[in-house]
């Protein structure tokens, strides 16, 4: 069995880039034959597009050349090759030639798990470029563009440029060097407000958080955002009602229940609990009725009861808002 | 056992069917010069078969169906049309008769395509040389566009077919099709012909039938099933705690998602059962065998039928949790009973006490409003809410009184 390649060794014979993020995906390649490139400006570089790799095309691909240069191989999709193309890349794994470097870019997943096992087991590099799922690696992520950059960026910054771009990395990365290449000096959030406005992103859980809390005005905004960037009225309705329906269900747990057993028993992780926990101050059982209520008229209203969805969803807002101030019945 | 047994509570409607089927045999007979034409006027070419829920429109539309069919020797003898035993009725029954067409849907709705086809059929002479019966078993469910393909078909009759309709009410139908049939409307079938029913055809003991029947508020397989299935029982008695918990919220959102996930379970089992047995079918008729290559052209069939099992499941659960939301109603109809000190039978017999502790709990106003939930519920799934906002809009309703 190979030794293992150290992570930070980017001429290592073998490379996986595993995920989906094609941002990263792309990067890890690039980042290979740069390091290829600096180390021997004649590098042949083999990028084979997904479907690219036939049966047959490896060996002559991996046989060395006349003038013995060094190559670099990237397979791109390797989760989708052909059987028989996995067999010879297997083959390949086993005897590795010299002076080429061959990269994988596999999606990781259950799909062509084999391949990427043999690639493991044969001491690969292993670049990890999964999908980046919470808005706090979103975060990190751009400051880490910033960094690298050389620049500096206020937090508040980085959040403003969030909002208002979304959640593709690839606009994100584009925007930061944007940024940097344009404004001289710190960037902050007045900056980013001068290139960037508005808000690419809005969900019902949102609008949902902001009702149940009270806050009538900023849900309605958010609401507006919502139905802005095209989310499904029906999905609003859905947020709204399970958000109302986890503070009914947690103010009538049993109360003594350990925090793991009533996460159990609410079918919610555990942040989610102690979220909930912190909206449901100022509730009351008849809130929770009002409430529950004026989202099913709602949810009726957004179905083709009512020729106006929006103002229905915006009465449900306002309603659920205002039923988190009801104080008369306890639950 | 004649074909009429299975109509309960129906003695008109059957007493009238009766009379059409002999009048159809003596058409038949005169067509063929063998006997004088009787009175033609009680046979028509087109009958529409409405009444409550489960009071046994199909089952009164296939015997009348088997009854135009019957070759029963007796008939000679002046016997009534039906015997349940010659060929003519026993194939009906079993729905393999061939001039017998039986159309239903698991689905939502029966398209025009299918309509059209048999519109072209309804024009053909039956093949056994009595009658051409078309059955639409839901008729309610027809598109428009189907309902006015079958409207050709009922306006040009051919002399020898029958069109029988069935639907929930005459409202259900489209005007021009209603005004070219003739109108048979069953009455909600008595509890204790019901409990009748069900003692002698299930086997059911006496006691359990009468509460069966009492439960099903005129639903005839709806008072099979709470007489012979233990699950749908104990489910309906479920249903029933229902009222007893929404006194607090946590007991109305317990009891919102224990209904609708009832409904679901219950709609699965139902579907597990049948789907089961129909996919086992569909293998059998291609001739499958274990361990042994499939048959050509099979998995492109198990597909197609798995597609509709689907649907129809779909359909199943909206309907189970219609059930559910009928024995609630049923339910606060005998608190009110209670309440308002009027006599007669109760739904709900065997939760007499609980219905005797709601009924104090409240008054009939309550009780009302109580109700007007449970309508508004029903209306909210037909409008397709999310079953479990609905049914929880419901429940604190039900805690507000």
């Amino acid at each position: 069995m190979a030794r293992k390649s150290a992570p930070d060794d980017l001429l290592a014979p073998l490379t996986v880039a595993v995920g989906q993020e094609e941002l990263l995906l792309d990067r890890a390649v690039a980042e290979v034959v740069a390091a290829a490139k600096k180390a021997d400006p004649e590098t042949d570089v083999r990028d084979l597009a997904p479907g690219g790799l036939q049966a047959g095309q490896l060996a002559e691909l991996t046989t060395p050349s006349l003038f013995a240069e060094r190559k670099v191989i990237v397979v791109r999709a390797a989760q989708d090759l052909a059987a028989d193309a996995v067999k010879e890349v297997k083959a390949y794994l086993e005897a590795p030639a010299e002076e080429v470097i061959m990269v994988l870019v596999h999606a990781g997943g259950a799909k062509g798990k084999g391949l990427l096992d043999a690639a493991k087991k044969a001491g690969a590099r292993e670049v990890l470029c999964a999908k980046l799922t919470k808005a706090s690696e979103k975060l990190a992520f751009i400051r880490g563009e910033f960094r690298t950059l050389g620049r500096a960026a206020s937090p508040e910054a980085c959040q403003a440029l969030f909002d208002s771009l979304g959640s593709d990395l690839r606009e994100l990365a584009a925007a930061c060097s944007q940024l940097t290449a344009d404004i001289e000096g710190p960037i902050d959030e007045a900056a980013v407000a001068k290139y960037y406005s508005g808000r690419a992103e809005a969900t019902g859980f949102e609008v949902a958080d902001l009702a149940v809390t009270g806050r009538a005005a900023e849900a309605l905004e958010r609401l507006r955002w919502a139905l802005a960037v095209g989310q499904p009225p029906t999905g609003i309705t859905y947020a709204l009602a399970s958000g109302v329906r986890s503070i009914g269900r947690l103010a009538t747990a049993g109360r003594n229940l350990r925090p793991a057993d009533l996460a159990r028993e609410l079918g919610m992780p555990p942040w989610k609990v102690d979220r909930v926990r912190q909206q449901m101050r100022g509730w009351t059982g008849d809130g929770v009725a009002a409430a529950l209520t004026a989202v099913a008229e709602a949810d009726a209203a957004v179905k083709g009861g009512s020729d106006d969805p929006a103002y229905a969803l915006e009465r449900a807002v306002v309603a659920v808002a205002r039923a988190s101030r009801i104080s008369s019945r306890p639950y | 056992m004649s074909v009429w047994d299975d109509l309960v509570g129906q003695d008109r409607v059957v007493e009238q069917l009766q009379a059409a089927a002999r009048a159809a045999r003596a058409a038949v007979l005169a067509g063929r010069g063998e006997a004088p034409e009787g009175n033609a006027s009680l046979m028509t070419h087109a009958w529409l078969f409405t009444g409550p829920p489960g009071a046994g429109q199909v089952t009164a539309a296939r015997a009348f169906a088997a009854a135009l069919q019957c070759t029963s020797p007796d008939l000679d003898l002046g016997g009534t049309p039906g015997c349940g035993f010659c060929d003519g009725c026993h194939t009906v029954l079993a729905g393999s008769h061939a001039d017998v067409k039986q159309v239903r849907t698991d689905g939502l709705s029966i398209g025009v395509g299918d309509m059209r086809a048999l519109v072209l059929r309804a024009s053909s002479y039956p093949t056994g040389g009595r009658w051409s019966v078309i059955l639409v078993d839901a008729a309610h469910r027809l598109t428009e566009a189907a309902a006015n393909a079958l409207l050709k078909g009922v306006e040009e009759p051919s002399p020898r077919t029958v069109w029988l309709l069935c639907a929930p009410s005459v409202q259900d139908v489209l005007p021009t099709i209603r005004s070219r049939c003739r109108l048979l409307v069953l009455r909600t079938p008595p509890a204790d012909a019901v409990a009748d029913m069900l003692v002698r055809r299930d086997g059911v003991e006496p006691e359990a039938a009468r509460l069966a029947a009492l439960a099903g508020q005129g639903d005839i397989d709806r008072s099979r099933r709470l007489a012979v299935d233990d699950q749908a029982r104990a489910r309906r008695a479920e249903v029933l705690r229902i009222p007893l918990e929404v006194a607090d919220l946590g007991g109305c959102l317990a009891a919102a998602q224990r209904l609708v996930d009832t409904a679901k379970a219950d709609a699965e089992a139902l579907a597990e059962t049948q789907d089961a047995k129909e996919t086992d079918d569909l293998r059998a008729a291609y001739g499958a065998s274990e361990g042994s290559r499939a048959p050509r052209g099979m998995a492109g069939a198990v597909k197609e039928l798995e597609k509709r099992q689907k649907s129809r499941a779909t359909r199943t659960r909206r309907e189970t949790l219609n059930v559910a939301l009928g024995d609630l109603l049923g339910f606060y109809r005998d608190v009110l009973a209670v309440q308002l000190g009027a006599g007669g039978a109760f739904a709900n017999e065997d939760q007499r006490p609980a219905v005797q502790r709601v009924a104090g709990e409240g008054a009939a106003e309550n009780t009302l409003r109580r109700i007007e939930a449970v309508l508004a519920c029903r209306r909210a799934l037909d409008r397709n809410v999310d079953p479990l906002l609905a049914v929880e809009a419901m429940t604190v309703a039900l805690r507000a009184g």
